[in-house]
């Protein structure tokens, strides 16, 4: 194992990058987004560096690892590392960032706010979001958890549509109450901790080897899980994603839907159940129920939208409910899809929502469905890019969310025969609000005032084309991204005590990934 | 044990004082009694520089004695005196919060007309002598050892041991205050009716302290806390005078940290008074009565926690509620603040009623991380100026981003650290008291104070919220330019905020250390 503090590295680089545009002159607002762009990347090709070294079949469960006592009066150390699962989330967040700077190089002109501040603002989210994915003790995983709030907060606020003010404080109440639900579980934890083993803790490991009582269980389950509900979101905690995504920028609606809400499935996964598994398996029932109504609900509501990131925002809902359902039916390959899943939905959310900012620069900023028609004859190239986009949000075959989805409906069929068949009708919602929405803005006679509308330029094309590629290439051969996920899966399960159901038919599991 | 003879004894022993235990609160008294000679004698132009030098240099010698004295834990004045570890903690932080208190009620710059002070206190608000005063230049001085005699009231309040000497301290530190609120030079009759009823509330929970210890008195034969403790411990059947005597102090105490439903007097006086003694007496007095409210019911009534407890549930849930309900509905900052301050000596209740090492130490870190952001606050408003003065109303801070970064980005920290919001001192502190009760079995308590936190969060954001993404209009107020005096303030008040909420364990250390209440 390197002891080189690659994760850390990780969430300087970004942490710096904001700082030295926002110590630029205000003037200067081009090259504060190029410095931006620069340092995104060099955090990717970093990324990349350090997943290069990832040993998928390594022992231990968290390689990277560094640890440092912080405050030692409350048992809390800077300790971060990533498993597979860590890893491919913080891959997810460092491909997007660089994308969305590059989709959004015009999003913060002309606005209330300054061009740099906008720039400033992703990067310090960067920072943020690989702290929270590569966090190994739990009180970290909270600070970053809440820091997030505070750069989306400011972005959807001073950068956002009309009704920005009110979208981002029902953004920020929302996550805060979530977060201090969490943080009284938080504290409980830390007391039962010490209950248990003389001294109060924070680390990750040591949390999850306690046995605690299982009432206990329940009550600390509670508060985690309402945090990560509501982050994710799930049915009915969602109520503020419309309003956030439909005033944000599009390029925040990415990091915010695409890697942010991501941090509440993967706390189900990487805390909820390893550190609460009696609690788990107790409200399994329940959960599964929010995530079958989160699918069916999402997805019906998304077919009455005429704003297409309001529709964006509650099919991913729907699909938010497919990932929770995965990580909930305790089976190997639920879970394995879930994390696909939700890379998969990363890419798809990027390509959605950066391919309708596109086309809404294009038309005054509308958002509304019923404004376009026929924009394929003018912007062919971005029509394509839209369908890609879509279909990928429809989880077509050969895409890398089929994988997830499908992976995620066979753990479900494996667990619970109903369970899963109910699932798959969500599929046909999906597919019929995803097409509809192509049908109406992209085919059929050019709408008015239309005609001048130019094509995708080399930029846009730029942003997008690592996106569709990558959605296409892990469709086709997904074993990458597998093959790291898989181990951490199998130690998530090992340690809630659960195993993958016999199958009743001996080829059930796919590609060689069950166990 | 016969109250008779324990009496005869307390008469007629001459109590051996350790002069050097107690020196830094005599230090403070023998330079405010020099500090009242100098407005008698010394010339007018001169009084201000000279008082200046003596309150820093008083403020600072207390500080330095306080800090060689960190090892000493000892009890003197038969009894009555304990100083101990926390004493000590809380004296050094009621010491540094007054000296960044009275670097802001020297501030001269901010105010066109002079420093925060009415001109001539006597002179009607309004009158045509009112107005050749404060044209002429004329400044109070008189406020200088109001001050002093204020701090050491506190430094004696955390260290009493003993409900009769808890009441003097108590009043050495009100009296000066009660003045001190009603002296704002702008405003005035507002400042004044704040005055009054403050002065009139107090006056009232002081005679229920008054009340309560003579009850205690006929129950323990004796006010000395450790007296009471073994009384308290002593006595098995319920014993009416006790009960009705813990409720009577409790209720006078609760008054003094603004604990609902004695919280009445506090958004008027927080809004009246000047600012800058609004800063000091919201952080210092808070200390203080936290300090002595932890005292008597740590060492006096700790073995009537069960009785107690029930009590301090309902006014700690209260408090925590009805403060942060009322916060919300405020648009004048000051009162927001106030009401504020009330739902943070609510959250500072769930620590104490922890009632172990661990509530006490929490406390005491809560305590010092809120002084500090709440003197930081009150410096920027008093910044926050308008034509007619200071621009509290909240209308006026709309668009204060956009036109004051760096003040407003300040202010922003402050509302943060208010909220909890990790990497402030203020989350810090909210962890610890939290995680003390739910140590000690008040998971209940925690869960409506966590609901709570959520509450004040979003008044807290709002003033974020208005700063941040409104425009500036022609009502929106400026930031002055002060002197290094309020500068120095709030760079100590953000720095500290943000110092505690990364790196806490040396504070957190200090407290832990401080060890136990002696009795």
């Amino acid at each position: 194992m390197s002891s080189f503090p690659w994760l850390t590295l990780l969430g300087v680089v970004p942490l710096v990058g904001s700082l030295v545009v926002v110590f630029l002159p205000k003037a200067k607002a081009l090259l504060a987004k190029q410095v931006a762009l620069a340092f995104a990347i060099v955090t990717l090709v970093l990324t990349v560096a350090m997943a290069l070294q990832f040993q998928a079949d390594s022992t231990a469960q968290f390689q990277f690892v560094e640890q440092q006592s912080w405050i030692p009066a409350f048992g809390i150390s800077y300790a971060v590392g990533v498993d597979g699962i860590g890893l491919v989330l913080v891959a997810l967040a460092t491909t997007l960032v660089p994308i969305v700077i590059l989709a959004g190089w015009k999003d913060a002109d002309n606005e209330r706010g300054s061009v740099k501040g906008y720039f400033a603002l992703i990067l310090v989210l960067e920072t943020l979001m690989i702290g929270v994915f590569a966090a190994t003790d739990v009180f970290l995983f909270y600070v970053f958890f809440e820091a997030m709030l505070i750069p989306v907060y400011f972005m959807i606020g001073r950068y956002g549509g009309p009704q920005r003010s009110y979208a981002a404080v029902k953004f920020l109440l929302y996550s805060l109450v979530g977060g201090l639900f969490m943080l009284a579980s938080l504290i409980g934890l830390y007391v039962v901790s010490a209950q248990i083993t003389g001294h109060g803790t924070f680390d990750y490991a040591s949390l999850v080897g306690l046995d605690i009582d299982p009432f206990a269980q329940k009550l600390l389950f509670l508060g985690f899980f309402f945090a990560f509900a509501v982050k994710a979101p799930l049915w009915p905690f969602h109520t503020w994603l419309p309003d956030a995504a439909a005033q944000s920028k599009p390029g925040t609606a990415v990091l915010l839907i695409g890697v942010l809400d991501k941090v509440g499935t993967f706390g189900m996964l990487r805390y909820c159940l390893p550190i609460f598994p009696d609690a788990s398996s107790f409200y399994a029932p329940i959960v599964i129920g929010m995530a079958l109504i989160g699918i069916f609900y999402g997805a019906y509501v998304a077919l009455g939208q005429n704003d297409m990131k309001r529709l964006f925002a509650y099919s991913s809902m729907s699909h938010f409910g497919f990932i929770a359902l995965g990580i909930f039916v305790f089976t190997s390959i639920g879970q394995s899809g879930s994390v696909v899943y939700m890379v998969a939905h990363g890419l798809s959310t990027a390509a959605l929502f950066l391919t309708a900012g596109f086309l809404m620069q294009r038309n005054k900023n509308s958002a509304l469905i019923s404004d376009y028609s026929g924009v394929n004859k003018v912007a062919p190239v971005l029509a394509g890019f839209f369908l890609i986009a879509s279909l990928s949000s429809l989880a077509l075959p050969g895409l890398v969310s089929f994988v997830g989805e499908f992976m995620v409906l066979l753990g479900s069929f494996q667990r619970y025969m109903w369970v899963g068949a109910i699932a798959t009708f969500g599929i046909v919602i999906t597919a019929a609000y995803v097409l509809r929405v192509y049908q109406k803005s992209m085919t059929g006679p050019l709408a008015d005032g239309l005609s001048g509308m130019k094509d995708l330029g080399g930029r846009e094309i730029t942003a997008l084309v690592p996106i569709a590629a990558l959605t296409i290439v892990l469709g086709f051969f997904p074993a990458p991204i597998l093959n790291v996920i898989n181990p951490a899966v199998d130690r998530v399960m090992t340690t809630i005590g659960a195993s993958d159901p016999a199958p009743t038919v001996p080829s059930a599991s796919v590609e060689g990934n069950g166990q | 044990m016969n109250p008779i003879a324990v009496a005869d004894k307390a008469l007629f022993e001459i109590p051996p004082l350790d002069y050097s235990a107690i020196a830094p609160i005599l230090i403070l008294l023998g330079v405010a009694v020099v500090s009242v000679l100098v407005e008698a004698f010394a010339p007018k132009r001169a009084r201000r520089p000279i008082q200046l030098v003596l309150v820093f240099g008083a403020l600072i010698a207390a500080f330095v004695d306080v800090v060689t004295l960190s090892g000493l834990r000892t009890i003197t004045a038969s009894g009555s005196i304990a100083i101990d570890g926390p004493a000590l903690v809380m004296q050094g932080a009621i010491l540094i919060l007054a000296a960044l208190g009275a670097m802001l009620m020297a501030e001269r710059l901010v105010d066109p007309s002079g420093d925060a002070f009415a001109a001539r206190a006597s002179a009607l608000p309004g009158s045509e002598d009112e107005k050749q005063f404060t044209a002429r230049g004329y400044f109070q001085t008189e406020v200088w050892p109001l001050f002093l005699f204020s701090v050491a009231g506190m430094l004696l309040f955390v260290a009493a041991s003993d409900l009769l000497l808890m009441f003097v301290a108590l009043e050495v530190m009100s009296l000066p205050l009660y003045l001190l609120v009603g002296m704002a030079r702008r405003r005035r009759l507002l400042s004044q009716e704040a005055s009054l009823k403050y002065f009139l509330l107090g006056a009232f929970s002081s005679a229920f302290f008054l009340y309560g210890s003579a009850l205690i008195y006929g129950f323990a034969g004796s006010v000395n806390f450790g007296w009471i403790a073994d009384a308290v411990s002593g006595k098995t059947g319920q014993n009416a005078l006790l009960l009705i005597g813990v409720a009577m102090i409790l209720v006078g105490l609760l008054f003094k940290i603004a604990a609902v439903p004695f919280h009445q007097w506090t958004p008027d006086a927080y809004q009246g008074a000047p600012t800058a003694v609004t800063a000091f007496m919201s952080t210092t007095v808070k200390i203080a009565a936290f300090g002595a409210l932890l005292r008597v019911l740590y060492v006096a009534f700790g073995g009537l926690r069960l009785d107690w407890a029930p009590m301090m549930w309902i006014v700690a849930i209260l408090t925590m509620v009805v403060g942060s309900v009322i916060a919300v509905t405020q648009s004048d900052i000051k009162r927001m603040l106030a009401y504020s301050s009330v739902a943070q000596a609510g959250f500072i209740m769930v620590g104490v009623i922890a009632t172990s090492a661990a509530g006490l130490s929490s406390v005491l870190f809560y305590l010092i991380a809120y002084g500090f952001t709440t003197i930081g606050a009150f410096a920027v408003i008093s910044i926050v100026r308008d034509s007619s003065g200071e621009a509290t109303h909240l209308s006026k801070w709309s668009g204060l981003g956009k036109k004051s970064p760096v003040t407003a980005t300040v202010v922003a920290l402050f509302m943060l650290s208010f909220a909890g919001i990790p990497l402030t001192s203020g989350f810090i502190g909210k962890f610890g008291v939290f995680a003390a009760a739910i140590d000690s079995g008040a998971t209940w308590l925690v869960i409506v104070a966590v609901v709570a936190s959520v509450v004040s969060a979003f008044f807290y954001a709002r003033v974020i919220v208005i700063m941040f993404f409104s425009e500036p209009n022609e009502n929106t107020a400026s930031v002055v330019v002060p002197s290094a005096f309020t500068t120095i303030v709030i760079a100590a008040g953000a720095t500290v905020t943000v110092v505690l909420g990364i790196l806490p364990q040396p504070l957190l250390d200090l407290v832990n250390n401080a060890g136990l209440f002696l009795r």
